[in-house]
């Protein structure tokens, strides 16, 4: 029998331990690390900090999932990797810290014979002094929609401001709180939730909302933008954002890294290398990611993290770490199999595994400070990821170290996403967009990079309705409800 | 003035933009409009999901 632990429990960890647990069956073992209670339907969280939903609609307990499928469920957080065992054992191992089922603080050591790490991120809150709380929490300074709580926390506070907003005016800042920022996605879901919500309490008139982001661009999204057909037409997403923002009028800021964080208060250093400070009310700053901190050990007790892991923390897998000027950026430069390339047993799915680049164009200011998006690798991308390596282990569990190692790279992978400008069953829209493929193929597809037959964007009720039904149908599926198999990444 | 035009002179980054007028934002929340839409989004959703397999 062959032990697969699977690090984290997020999209790209619950796919991959499910549909590995399901090829499986109960010859072999599948191990769980997490150390959430709860599984979350993070893009729901948005609706959860405008009050549009509440935290039950977008969590529910992992446990009895778990239990129902066979899969050993620890509620612990991973500390160690040790990939060649330990003195007087060649077994590979972790070590982890509980968090919960009753046994709190307490430490142990997983043997395993293949390992996917799915931690995702660390929200590095304290890489932007006064966004965090000095101990890796958010700070008192703003308000983030990142979890559940953290979103339950935002509509109290949005609340607070509507309140004050019927007598006098209220500042709304809301985009990135660091220079290397990624899920630009979330901060603009979160300020057209906000607009919306303000228009349908009678208190538009005295909000200000103001968009601060590290993008060069308004509709970068950390894709380096993306170029659809519209009206007979090839146009930038640039476009597209810049008349959302004007018709719902939020200005904007582009091209900042947030370097500090008062009460009411924003610093910043721009592109072009100017300061500036912006004044709120209330702000929502998405934090930077890293990895979630994982160490790695030889088997003679040496630290080898630097082996295994990039600097940011995330895990190296196949592609092509080599630093190179943007103009040789390629797409063979990604990832296919999700494989660490000195330990085979070892994968990497989601947020967790390190971007060979950006896909953004890289960009500094005179002051030598990187102002540029970080590559998104969540939603579609992370659940795909997460099923191919899931067959890839499967295939290694039964047919040996020399199976197939399934295939799949970000750019040949298209991805769709919708972003909410605004919750009503008859009034409210989504931003509908496809992207074919993610990282952009510039010898494959010179002109934009990517197939334009593909990638496309409309405003509208319908991606409302769409991002609803997906809501219940990718809870349902996590679940493991009948048929959820059928459900699509 | 017409809606459409009253965000054009607040700032100048607003004045270099598109902003939709009244027919394309009637478009965007009528239902019948927007179920025509939906089906034809999912289609296309579904082909580039299926491509991404």
């Amino acid at each position: 029998m062959a032990r697969l632990i699977v690090m984290g429990g997020g999209v790209a960890g619950h796919t991959t331990a499910t549909f590995a647990k399901k090829w499986l069956g109960n010859d072999h073992e599948v191990v769980v690390v997490t150390p959430n209670a709860n599984w979350n339907w993070i893009p729901s969280n948005i609706w959860v900090g405008v009050g549009q939903m509440k935290k039950e609609d977008v969590v529910f307990p992992l446990a009895p999932v778990y239990k129902k499928a066979g899969i050993d469920y620890r509620q612990a957080k991973a500390v160690s990797i040790h990939p060649e065992g330990k003195e007087g054992s060649d077994k590979q191992f972790i070590t982890i810290e509980y968090t919960g089922q009753g046994k709190e603080g307490q430490t142990e050591e997983l043997e395993y014979d293949y390992l996917v790490n799915a931690t995702g991120p660390k929200l590095n809150f304290d890489a932007t002094p006064g966004l965090g709380d000095g101990n890796g929490q958010i700070g008192a300074n703003t308000v983030s929609v990142c979890t559940a709580d953290h979103a339950v926390h935002a509509n109290s506070e949005l609340r607070r401001i509507f309140e004050k907003a019927k007598t006098e005016k209220q500042k709304i800042l809301v985009g990135t709180g660091h220079g290397m920022c990624t899920c630009q996605g979330a901060a603009f879901e979160y300020i057209f939730n906000i607009e919306h919500e303000a228009r349908k309490a009678g208190v538009r008139d005295n909000l200000e909302f103001k968009w601060i982001s590290n993008e060069a661009f308004l509709g970068d999204f950390g894709m380096g933008g993306l170029h659809m057909k519209v009206g007979g037409y090839v146009v930038s997403s640039k476009l597209f954002a810049e008349s959302l923002y004007a018709e719902r009028g939020v200005d904007w800021i582009l091209g900042a890294h947030v370097n500090k964080v008062e009460e009411g208060k924003v610093h910043y250093e721009q592109l072009d290398g100017t300061m500036g400070e912006e004044e709120f009310d209330f702000a929502m700053l998405i934090p930077p990611f890293a990895g979630v901190g994982l160490k790695a050990y030889a088997k003679d007790g040496s630290d080898i993290t630097d082996t295994i892991f990039a600097a940011n923390g995330f895990m190296k897998v196949d592609a092509d770490y080599t630093p190179k000027p943007y103009e040789e950026w390629k797409a063979s430069d990604w990832p296919r199999k999700y494989q660490n390339p000195t330990y085979s047993n070892m994968f990497a799915a989601g947020i967790a595994f390190a971007p060979p680049h950006l896909i953004s164009k890289p960009a500094k200011s005179p002051n030598g400070t990187p102002i540029n998006p970080t590559p998104p690798r969540t939603g579609m991308p992370s659940g795909i990821i997460g099923k191919a390596v899931a067959h890839s282990v499967c295939d290694m569990i039964k047919n040996g170290e020399n199976a197939h190692i399934h295939e799949i790279s970000m750019a040949e992978m298209g991805a769709a996403c919708v972003a909410s400008a605004g919750k009503g069953v008859f009034d409210g829209t989504a931003a509908a967009m496809t992207v074919y493929p993610v990282v952009p193929d510039f010898e494959k597809y010179p002109g934009t990079g990517r197939d334009t037959d593909y990638t496309f964007g409309e405003i509208g009720l319908a991606g409302h309705w769409i991002k609803h039904i997906l809501h219940y149908l990718f809870i349902y599926k996590a679940k493991l409800k009948p048929g959820w198999t059928l459900i699509p990444e | 003035m017409k809606e459409e035009e009253v965000n054009f002179g607040k700032s100048d980054k607003f004045n270099l933009t598109m902003i939709p007028g009244k027919f394309a934002r009637f478009l965007r929340t009528c239902v019948i409009w927007q179920f025509i839409r939906f089906l034809i989004i999912n289609v296309k959703m579904i082909i580039v999901v299926g491509k991404s397999h």
